[in-house]
């Protein structure tokens, strides 16, 4: 592990000039992702800045919905009984996430910043056009089981390991940034980028920006559902993960809401299969064909084929408990 | 007032669970280095050269040990102990160098810094069964003849009503114990003195003492907990040499070293992968009259490892025809070695499997057609068993489990959305007892001091052996105190082959008997005597075998294929139960690795660069507590006075063996996918659902 210098400034605008300021500088929230990267020199800051204490800790309510502070460890958000009742597809994504000593310490803030679990991404010896621009992508050829089947490019074929993420794109919800020229909002479904030519940026974050809330809309549906799928019980990530929030009304589906999780390189808002269920009577049929309309684009790897019948089955057996 | 059968807590619970416990790596010495190793980034190759500068001036770092600067071993017999020797690079994560320095902080820095040159080799790895440079191995571990066969196992084949030929694969398996492979090593003067985390204090030193050229006395090995092995410290690899290495080159400096768990993957050995070509042939009453098993597996190229996966083929079921085989690949890959029940734990996935799908052509009940197939004699030694109580255990199991009634069609039962099924398997594992081990009994102040350097892996030594002692020597367990885990003690063998109460027990009892001759019941002050195990002569009249049948509740999710599974349930027959706390631990505990190898390992191997790529522990998975809901185990009351003075059969193992074919063959019978290799996970059973 490369030596570092530890910043914990008093206030969230000095550590983000802080930060601005030194292209080697990191944030530091929970840790339980960057710790790792340390270790495995990964992540090569030459300082790190603590954020935990700079950022709120409370969950409020505004606008009719919940603003939830950077600093809300996951654990607590996912026991906070407003969002339990009011928005528990992001509860029970909370709680498929990770472990409980894991939830103890993740933040609001950092949770959707963690990086990719890619193999090659966390072994500093392969090549990797995330980690080393340029380098080369050894997932494509290689161990592709939790690799992306929509949206990858020939750079990067990595997926966004997050539960929770992904029901923040399924309920419309917000970032507050904090950066070098103040405060901005950016919708949640627009944080993360697709990898394209440049990988190694995971979000439409600048250097030194710092989120400091998370905003979540009034409810936009009473029936929510987050399904992950992965091989064992717990403490695993998502193979396939779906995230839907569903309005239906006499049989006829009103709103759909829906965003996927562990098949691209970010969670992924199935905008298509929403404008098919609009409006649609429930049925299986229209189900399927929701399904079906989103992963036209699919294009899975040698070794992930089975996500595009695996996320169709699951959609499918989502929208039909929900509907 | 016997201690045998009585469940006592452990001994050494109270210092693990509160924390006072000392582990190799924890060993309080002044003034430590730390050693992090530097490993091989290409798969074959030469060394061009070593960038150590960097590193060395690096606040904090003393040294860097490359093949430059190594010092010269006495003996290199063993490839895979000899460390850092010359600049060939025969697998990649091999060491390549040492960096010692004042923190472990600072030595892990020191070798991200370390860069080496290499000339690169083309490099093979990729096992297949078609390869043409498969070889016959002498023999197999550790020293059973690579083939059998007895009568015309094509003729048999041909002639029977009913054959299954199918292929079966066993995945690439770590043993990733909790505690790594650890060392602390310090010289004084030319002695050396190593706190490891081994399964055998004494069998580490012989290796270290060749290695170094060491005579024995000049070595002490000391062990007294261990946090789990499964195998990986059966045998020193080579994270012990290079302690001992960097610590002779820092005279005073005792030096610590742990591997981190990724170097575990290509440092501390695995299981191989096994791809087992099967042929069973029956008659329409499911008699076998032919088995037959071929096996292909891996080793290193740098040194053989030959698994004994076809051993259990050979003695399980009765049938005239018979024929097994082992080949070998050697390939550019880390050093294959024991992991719990080497040989029978791959060796009872293909064939138990296989029996299954043989009940199904033949509409038999599995437990049925096994019950039929039960030899009188041992069918590979022609001995008769010592006690074969397999029945017992299919029939107790049956019971306890609630396999009366069950309708054997495949995937036809489907609750709240999952497919359920039940499967059996049946388990079998050698009864051995390893010669050489000394145990010394003394009388010291009132109380009875047994001293023998066995090594307690996490299973209970600490405990069983003051109960074994005590009956031996007709007195209360309190006043039995037992000091293991020194080579300062009396030689012990390993604990391996579940072979350590049994062996260590037996030294115990001849030791307590030799004293209570000598010195009766009223022993005085200082008196003593000890007793060494030598070969038991009956292993050469009796076959000796435990055995067990695993029992399986398996779900699979109609929609999604997820597979869990609810209950799993074994009978064991394993002779007389030391400590039934202890002994129920250890048969869950390999039960519960054996779900783990049906559903969750996989060392997934990339053979573009030729290494575990999912090496750590989020992405190798292992099963955790929400993958093991339900599991019992039960024993039936066995003793077994041919096995040993104690009537015990060893534990360790047993528990793994059969688990994983009884969890395929309850996701068959939920399902109907026959899935032949492992794991079983849901993209494998995917097509088959509804």
């Amino acid at each position: 592990m490369k030596p570092f210098a530890y910043d914990s400034p008093a206030d969230a605008a000095t550590a983000v000039r802080t930060v601005a300021g030194d292209p080697s500088a990191m944030y530091l929230g929970g840790g339980t992702n960057l710790v790792d990267h340390l270790k495995l020199g990964v992540a090569r800051p030459g300082r790190i800045v603590d954020v935990t204490h700079l950022t709120s800790t409370e969950i409020v309510e505004r606008d009719g919905g919940l603003s939830i502070g950077a600093g809300v460890r996951n654990s607590e958000l996912a026991a906070d009984p407003r969002v339990r009742s009011r928005y528990p597809v992001l509860a029970s994504a909370l709680l498929a996430g990770a472990s409980g000593q894991l939830r103890n310490m993740a933040t609001t803030g950092g949770n959707p910043l963690q990086r990719t679990r890619c193999v090659y991404f966390q072994d500093v010896t392969t090549a990797c056009n995330k980690r080393e621009p340029g380098s080369g992508c050894s997932a494509i050829g290689g161990y592709t089981r939790y690799h992306a089947i929509l949206g990858a490019s020939s750079e990067c074929v990595a997926t966004h390991p997050s539960d929770m993420a992904v029901a923040l794109a399924a309920l419309d919800a917000s970032v507050r940034v904090l950066g070098p020229d103040g405060e901005r909002t950016i919708p949640f479904t627009e944080l993360h980028r697709l990898p394209g030519d440049s990988p190694e940026k995971d979000t439409v974050l600048e250097h030194g920006d710092l989120i400091t809330a998370i905003d979540l809309p009034a409810p936009p549906g009473d029936r929510q559902r987050y399904r992950k799928v992965r091989d064992r019980a717990s403490y695993a990530f998502a193979l396939v993960s779906v995230a839907a929030v569903l309005s239906v009304d006499d049989g006829r589906i009103r709103d759909a809401r829906l965003a996927f999780g562990g098949v691209a390189h970010k969670p992924w808002r199935a905008w298509q299969a929403e404008d098919t269920l609009r409006d649609a009577h429930v049925s299986e049929d229209v189900f399927r064909a929701a399904a079906e309309a989103e992963l036209a684009q699919a294009e899975p790897l040698p070794g992930n084929e089975f996500k595009v019948p695996l996320l169709t089955r699951t959609l499918v057996a989502v929208l039909r408990e929900l509907s | 007032m016997t201690a045998i059968g009585k469940p006592l807590v452990r001994r050494d619970g109270a210092r693990k669970v509160t924390g006072t416990a000392t582990y190799a790596y924890e060993t309080p010495l002044d003034a430590p280095l730390f050693c992090h190793p530097v490993q091989a980034t290409v798969a074959r190759g030469r060394i061009t050269a070593i960038h150590t500068a960097d590193a060395e001036m690096l606040d904090g770092v003393l040294d860097v040990i490359t093949y430059r600067t190594a010092e010269r071993l006495a003996s290199t017999e063993d490839a895979e102990l000899a460390a850092l020797q010359d600049r060939e690079v025969a697998f990649r994560g091999q060491l390549v160098g040492l960096v010692l320095a004042e923190s472990s902080e600072s030595a892990r820095h020191g070798a991200e810094l370390v860069t080496v040159d290499y000339h690169e080799h083309a490099h093979d790895t990729e096992l297949s069964a078609d390869r043409d440079d498969l070889y016959r191995p002498e023999k197999v571990n550790p020293s059973f003849p690579t083939d059998t066969g007895t009568g015309d196992v094509d003729a048999a084949m041909a002639a029977t009503d009913v054959t299954v030929e199918q292929t079966y694969r066993t995945a690439m398996y770590h043993n990733n114990p909790m505690e790594p492979h650890a060392t602390t090593a310090w010289w004084d003067n030319d002695s050396l003195t190593l706190w490891d985390s081994t399964q055998g204090v004494h069998p580490s030193r012989t290796t270290v003492a060749k290695v170094f050229g060491l005579p024995e006395e000049r070595v002490r090995v000391v062990c007294p907990f261990v946090g789990g092995g499964f195998g990986s410290k059966g045998l020193p690899h080579v994270n012990v040499v290079a302690a001992a290495m960097a610590a002779r080159a820092h005279p005073g400096r005792p030096v610590k070293l742990a591997l981190t768990r990724q170097q575990m993957f290509s440092l501390a050995g695995y299981r191989t992968p096994t791809i087992q070509k099967m042929r069973l042939g029956a008659d329409s009453d499911g008699r076998l009259a032919a088995i037959s098993l071929d096996v292909v597996e891996q080793t290193s190229r740098i040194k053989e490892f030959a698994e004994q996966t076809a051993l259990p083929a050979r003695m399980m079921y009765a049938a005239p025809n018979r024929r097994t085989t082992h080949r070998l690949a050697a390939l550019d890959v880390p050093v294959p070695s024991w992991m719990r029940a080497p040989g029978e734990c791959p060796g009872m996935f293909g064939p138990e499997v296989a029996m299954d799908e043989l009940a199904c052509e033949l509409g038999i009940d599995p437990i049925e057609l096994r019950v039929r197939n039960e030899p009188e004699t041992d069918p590979d030694s022609g001995n008769p068993f010592s006690s074969r109580h397999l029945v017992e255990c299919l029939r107790e199991g049956a019971r306890r489990f609630g396999w009366a009634g069950r309708d054997p069609r495949p995937g036809v039962r489907l609750e709240d959305g999952w497919l359920v099924g039940t499967g059996v398997a049946a388990s079998v594992y050698p009864a051995r007892t390893n010669p050489g081990s000394t145990a010394n009994v003394r009388f010291d102040g009132g109380r009875y001091v047994v001293e023998i350097g066995a090594a307690d892996l996490g299973t209970g030594a600490w405990t069983v052996l003051p109960q074994i002692a005590a009956d031996a020597l007709g007195v209360p367990v309190e006043e039995v105190d037992v000091r293991i885990g020194d080579t300062d003690y009396p030689k012990a063998t390993v604990a391996g082959g579940s072979t350590g109460t049994a062996t260590w027990g037996s030294a115990i009892v001849e030791a307590a008997r030799t004293f209570r001759d000598k010195f009766g019941r009223d022993p005085g002050d200082g008196d003593e005597a000890d007793a060494t195990t030598g070969e038991n002569p009956a292993s050469e009249r009796y076959a000796m075998y435990a055995f067990g049948a695993q029992f399986t509740e398996a779900r699979v999710h109609a929609d999604t294929g997820e597979i869990r599974v609810p209950r799993l349930l074994g009978v064991f027959a394993a002779g007389r139960i030391i400590n039934p706390r202890t002994a129920r631990s250890q048969f869950l505990g390999g039960m519960t690795m054996g779900l783990s190898m049906a559903l969750h390992e996989d060392s997934v191997w990339d053979p573009r660069f030729g290494q575990v790529v999912n090496h750590d522990l989020a992405e190798y998975h292992v099963s955790v507590n929400a993958d093991v809901d339900d599991v019992q185990a039960h024993w039936l009351d066995e003793q077994d006075d041919q096995v040993n003075p104690l009537g015990s059969k060893g534990i360790g193992e047993i528990g793994i063996v059969g688990t994983a074919a009884s969890v395929v063959n309850a996701v068959f019978h939920a399902t109907g996918a026959r899935i032949r290799d492992l794991p079983v996970t849901l993209d494998k059973v995917l097509p088959f659902l509804p």
